[in-house]
C-alpha cells in the first residue's frame, strides 16, 4: 500500500501541474478543451490524494513500523482514535492531509459553482492545482515523503507525543487545517476575477460564501486549540502568544476585517480594492503561518513540526506574494468604486474604523511575532516577545474593537441624523455606563476587566434593541406573536441577526478573558489527610484535602494519580484526580519523559484547576498546584455562540429580496424602499 | 435470548468488569512506610521534587519570575514552566537564583538585572523599553493611529465632495403604479434568487 501511496504523490504531482497549466493557459486562450482539462484535473488529484492518504492510514493501523513515519508517530498500544489522527500529526503527514482537503475544497468549488461561476472556474482549477502541486512537491523533493521507508523495521514506533493524546487532538488540527486550506478557495476566486478581469458582483458572491466557511473553520480551529491548551499543557490559561497561536489568528483577523468590508461593497459598491487586498493578506498569512510552524526560525511550543521545509514556504510565500500582487496593481484601474462616502456618521465610516482596528491588531501580533528577529538583524540581539508585551499592546486594541461593535450597527447606512443617534444610542449607551457603575460599587478596579464587561453590557444592549426592533415591527406590520416574531426574524434575515449572535459570542468571549484578571493559585505540598484552602476571587473558600495517591497501568501508560477531596464553605463538593503519566510502547518501555494530566472541576462561576507536580522522595506526600479560573466556561460557551452564529449566517437562503438583489449585484432601488 | 437471561448476563458483566479494572490496579502506597507511605514505584510518576517552600508562593517571587524566559526552550516565563513542565531542570534553578538573589536583599530590578547581566536581555519576558525595542512598543500603535488620522481625513474630505452630489443620487420619482413596481420586484427577485 505504501508503494501505491508513493506513486500517487507522484500522479498528484503531474495532475496538479498539468492542471495548472490547462487552468490558466484553458481561461487565458478561452479554450473549452484545456478549461475541461483543467476541471477533471482537479477531480483527478484529489481522488489520487485520497488514495495515498488510505494508503498511509493503512500503514497506521497495520503497525508498518518499516515506514519511517508510522515508526515516529505511533506505537502498537496506541488507541486507534490517535493512531487515525497520527495522520497529521507530524510534519509528512501534515502536508498529505493539507493537499488532500486542498484538493476536496477544490472539487466542490468545481462541482457546487459549476453552472454560476463557469468563466472563473479555468483560473479557481489553475490556483488549486498551483497550491495543491506545491504541497506534494514539498513532500516529494523536501525530504517530507511520507511514505519513507526505514533501512530496518523497528519492534515498536515511538508512539504519539502525550500532549497530543488529548480527544482536542482528533478535533483541534483538522478544524485548524480545514479554515487554513479553505482560504486557497476565495483567494483563488480573487485571482481569477483579477486574471479574467470579471471583477463584477458574481465574484463577490462566491468569495464571501467560502471566505465565510473558512472564517467558521478558523473560529472553531482556535477555540479547540484554546480548550486543548487549557486542559493539556497544565498552565493554567488557554492562549499564551505562542508564535504559532499567533499565527492561527492573523488569518481570521484579517478574514474578519473583510467580512465587514465586504458589505460595504455589496451595498454601496466601494472598497473593492481593500477587500481584493483583504483576501490576499489572508491567504498570505495562512501561509506565512504554515511557515512559522514548520521553520522553527521563531522559538514556539510547537517545536515537534519544525524541519527545514520551511524554508520551501517561505520561497513560495514571497513568489505567491509578488505574483498576485503584480495582477492585483496590473488590475487597480478597473477597481473604482461606484460610489463615495456621504458622511463621517454612517456605517460605512464606522466599518472602515472596525477595519482599520482588525488590520492593526493584525499588525500588531505580526510585529510582535516577528520582533525577534528584526532586533536580531538590527541589534545583533534576539530579544524574547511573550504575554506581556502581547497584552501591553493588543487589549487597549481589542477593547476599542470591541466598542466598535456594538457602534456599528447603531449608525445608519449613508448618513446618520443627530436626533436618529440619539434613539439609537440612549437604550445601550445607559446599560454601558450601569454596568461600569455596578462593577466600580461592587469593588472591582481592574482598569481593563471593568471596561470590557461594560462594553460588553453596552453591546449586548444594541444586539437586544436590535432584536427586539425588528421582532416588534414585524409584530406590528403581520400580527406574529413575539416569539414568532423573533423566530421569523432571524429566519428572514440570517446574515444579520446572524451576524448579531457572532457579536454576542465575542461580548462573552471577552468577558470571560477579563475573568482571568481575578485568578487566584497558590502550590502546597500534602500527606494524605492534609488540606490547602484557596480563596476564590468570589470570597468563596475552597478546601482541598489530599485523600492519596494511586498507581496503575491504563492502556498505554503507567498512571500515578492523586485523589482530592473539594469542600467548598466546609460543605463538600467532590473528589478530583488529577495525574501522573508515564507512557509506554508495546513492550512496557517509557517512550517519553512523564506528563501531567490536570484535575478540573468546572462551574458556570469558575474552575478549580488542580496539578500534581511531584511526590516527595517517592512517597505519597505530594506537591499541588491550585489554581481557580473564574468565568472560563463562558469562553467555550463563547466560542459555541459565535460557531452557532456563523452557521446562521452561512445558512442557504434567507435574506430579503432586497439583500438578495444587492448580493447579485443589481444596483437598482425602487422608490421608497429603504 | 430471554429478559432474566439478558438481565443475568448483564448484572455478570457489570461485575466482572470493574474487578478486572481494580484487579489491575497496583498497591497504592507499601504497607508499613509511615503516614505518606512509599509509593510501589516512584518512577512513574516524575523527578522527585522538595516540599513547598514560603518562597514558592511569595507573590514577589513569583511577578519577578513571571518577566524572566526560562532557558529550556520552552517558551514560557520561570514562574510558568517550573509550575508546568515538571520534567524541566531549568526553571526550578532560575527559580532557585531569584530566591537566593531576593534573600540577599536584592529588590526586583537589581534580580532582573542580575539575570540580563548574565544572560543578556533575551532572558526577560518582553524586551526593555529603550532604543530600538521602543520601536516593538510603538510601532504599532503610532501606525494605527496614523492611518486613523489618514483614514478621517480622507472620509471628511469624500463626505464633503459628495455632500453637494448628494441629491443628485437619489432615484427621482419613476411614474410607475403600485402593480407595475411590484412586478419589477419580483421579476428582480427571480433574477436574484
Amino acid at each position: 500500500m505504501t508503494v501505491l501511496g508513493g506513486l500517487c504523490l507522484w500522479l498528484a504531482f503531474l495532475l496538479g501541474v498539468w492542471g495548472a497549466l490547462a487552468g490558466f493557459v484553458g481561461g487565458w486562450q478561452g479554450r473549452r478543451d484545456l478549461q475541461e482539462s483543467a476541471r477533471h484535473a482537479v477531480f483527478a488529484m484529489c481522488a489520487t490524494l485520497f488514495v495515498a492518504v488510505a494508503a498511509l492510514e493503512w500503514a497506521l493501523f497495520q503497525h508498518d513500523f518499516n515506514v519511517e513515519y508510522v515508526a515516529a508517530y505511533t506505537s502498537r498500544n496506541l488507541p486507534i482514535f490517535y493512531t487515525w489522527s497520527a495522520l497529521y500529526a507530524g510534519q509528512k503527514g501534515s502536508l498529505l492531509f493539507w493537499a488532500t482537503v486542498l484538493s476536496l475544497f477544490g472539487s466542490l468549488a468545481m462541482l457546487l459553482t459549476a453552472r454560476r461561476h463557469r468563466a472563473l472556474l479555468p483560473y479557481v482549477a489553475g490556483v488549486v492545482c498551483t497550491v495543491a502541486t506545491f504541497f506534494v512537491s514539498v513532500m516529494l523533493f523536501g525530504q517530507a515523503n511520507p511514505f519513507h521507508r526505514l533501512a530496518y523495521t523497528p519492534l515498536d514506533g515511538n508512539g504519539l507525543n502525550p500532549q497530543l493524546q488529548n480527544p482536542g487532538m482528533v478535533f483541534h488540527p483538522p478544524m485548524l487545517y480545514l479554515g487554513y486550506i479553505s482560504i486557497t478557495i476565495p483567494f483563488a476566486f480573487a485571482i481569477a476575477a483579477l486574471l479574467s478581469k470579471r471583477l463584477d458582483a458574481d465574484w463577490l458572491v462566491a468569495i464571501r460564501k467560502w471566505t465565510l466557511l473558512s472564517w467558521l473553520f478558523l473560529s472553531i480551529g482556535i477555540c479547540l486549540g484554546m480548550w486543548w491548551a487549557y486542559v493539556e499543557l497544565g498552565w493554567g490559561g488557554y492562549w499564551a502568544w505562542d508564535p504559532v497561536e499567533n499565527a492561527s489568528l492573523l488569518p481570521w483577523l484579517t478574514m474578519t476585517a473583510f467580512l465587514h468590508s465586504v458589505m460595504i461593497q455589496e451595498k454601496r459598491g466601494m472598497l473593492k480594492k481593500w477587500n481584493l487586498a483583504l483576501i490576499i493578506g489572508s491567504w498570505l498569512l495562512s501561509i506565512f503561518g504554515t511557515f512559522i510552524t514548520r521553520s522553527g526560525v521563531i522559538s514556539s511550543v510547537h517545536s515537534f513540526t519544525q524541519s527545514n521545509v520551511g524554508y520551501f514556504f517561505l520561497f513560495f510565500l514571497i513568489a505567491a506574494a509578488t505574483a498576485s500582487f503584480a495582477v492585483y496593481a496590473n488590475r487597480l484601474p478597473l477597481l473604482e468604486a461606484e460610489a463615495r462616502l456621504e458622511s463621517m456618521v454612517s456605517r460605512e465610516a464606522s466599518f472602515l474604523f472596525n477595519n482599520l482596528l482588525f488590520v492593526g491588531i493584525a499588525f500588531s501580533v505580526l510585529w510582535g511575532t516577528l520582533f525577534p528577529i528584526l532586533s536580531e538583524l538590527v541589534q545583533g540581539t534576539k530579544v524574547t516577545v511573550g504575554p506581556p508585551f502581547f497584552n501591553q499592546v493588543n487589549i487597549p486594541l481589542g477593547l476599542a474593537l470591541l466598542g466598535l461593535t456594538g457602534i456599528g450597527p447603531l449608525i445608519a447606512w449613508r448618513r446618520a441624523s443627530i436626533s436618529n443617534l440619539q434613539r439609537q444610542f440612549a437604550a445601550p449607551v445607559t446599560v454601558g455606563v450601569f454596568t461600569a457603575l455596578v462593577l466600580l460599587v461592587g469593588g472591582m478596579r481592574d482598569g481593563y476587566a471593568l471596561m470590557a464587561i461594560a462594553l460588553g453590557g453596552f453591546v449586548v444592549a444594541t444586539v437586544v434593541q436590535e432584536f427586539a426592533r425588528g421582532a416588534r415591527a414585524r409584530h406590528r406590520q403581520y400580527g406574529e406573536g413575539h416569539a414568532v416574531a423573533l423566530g421569523r426574524l432571524l429566519a428572514r434575515n440570517r446574515r444579520r441577526y446572524g451576524g448579531y449572535i457572532v457579536h454576542t459570542g465575542i461580548v462573552i468571549l471577552f468577558i470571560a478573558f477579563a475573568g482571568m484578571a481575578f485568578k487566584t493559585e497558590t502550590e502546597a505540598t500534602l500527606r494524605p489527610g492534609e488540606s490547602a484552602i484557596l480563596k476564590s476571587p468570589y470570597g468563596w473558600t475552597y478546601t482541598f484535602t489530599h485523600l492519596g495517591v494511586s498507581q496503575y497501568d491504563a492502556l498505554n501508560r503507567q498512571v500515578t494519580a492523586a485523589t482530592l477531596e473539594i469542600a467548598r464553605n466546609g460543605k463538600r463538593l467532590g473528589v478530583l484526580t488529577t495525574e501522573k503519566r508515564q507512557h509506554v510502547d508495546g513492550f512496557g518501555r517509557p517512550t517519553f519523559q512523564p506528563s501531567t494530566e490536570v484535575g478540573i472541576r468546572s462551574d458556570l462561576r469558575e474552575d478549580l484547576y488542580v496539578v500534581l507536580a511531584g511526590l516527595v522522595n517517592g512517597t505519597e506526600q505530594a506537591v499541588f498546584r491550585f489554581t481557580i479560573n473564574p468565568l472560563v466556561w463562558w469562553v467555550w460557551y463563547g466560542g459555541m455562540i459565535v460557531a452557532l452564529g456563523g452557521l446562521i449566517v452561512m445558512w442557504p437562503g434567507g435574506g430579503s429580496p432586497a439583500v438578495k438583489r444587492t448580493q447579485a449585484g443589481y444596483a437598482v432601488r425602487l422608490v421608497g424602499e429603504q | 435470548m430471554t429478559r432474566r437471561g439478558f438481565l443475568a448476563g448483564t448484572l455478570g458483566l457489570l461485575t466482572v468488569c470493574p474487578s478486572n479494572r481494580l484487579s489491575a490496579q497496583s498497591p497504592d502506597s507499601l504497607p508499613g512506610t509511615g503516614p505518606s507511605g512509599k509509593l510501589w514505584d516512584p518512577s512513574r510518576a516524575g523527578r522527585p521534587f522538595d516540599p513547598v517552600s514560603a518562597a514558592d508562593n511569595d507573590a514577589a517571587i513569583q511577578a519577578i519570575e513571571k518577566q524572566i524566559h526560562c532557558t529550556c526552550g520552552c517558551n514560557l516565563d520561570v514562574y510558568t514552566c517550573r509550575t508546568t513542565d515538571f520534567t524541566c531542570g531549568t526553571s526550578p534553578a532560575m527559580h532557585r537564583r531569584v530566591v537566593a538573589l531576593a534573600g540577599q536583599g536584592k529588590t526586583a530590578q537589581q534580580i532582573l538585572d542580575a539575570f540580563v547581566q548574565q544572560n543578556g536581555v533575551s532572558i526577560l519576558m518582553a524586551p526593555p523599553k529603550r532604543g530600538f525595542n521602543l520601536a516593538g512598543y510603538f510601532v504599532p500603535s503610532l501606525l494605527i493611529v496614523a492611518a486613523g488620522v489618514i483614514l478621517t481625513l480622507v472620509l471628511r474630505r469624500w463626505s464633503r465632495a459628495a455632500q453637494p452630489a448628494a441629491p443628485a443620487t437619489f432615484p427621482a420619482e419613476v411614474p410607475a403604479s403600485p402593480h407595475e413596481l411590484e412586478r419589477l420586484r419580483r421579476e428582480l427577485d427571480q433574477l436574484s434568487g
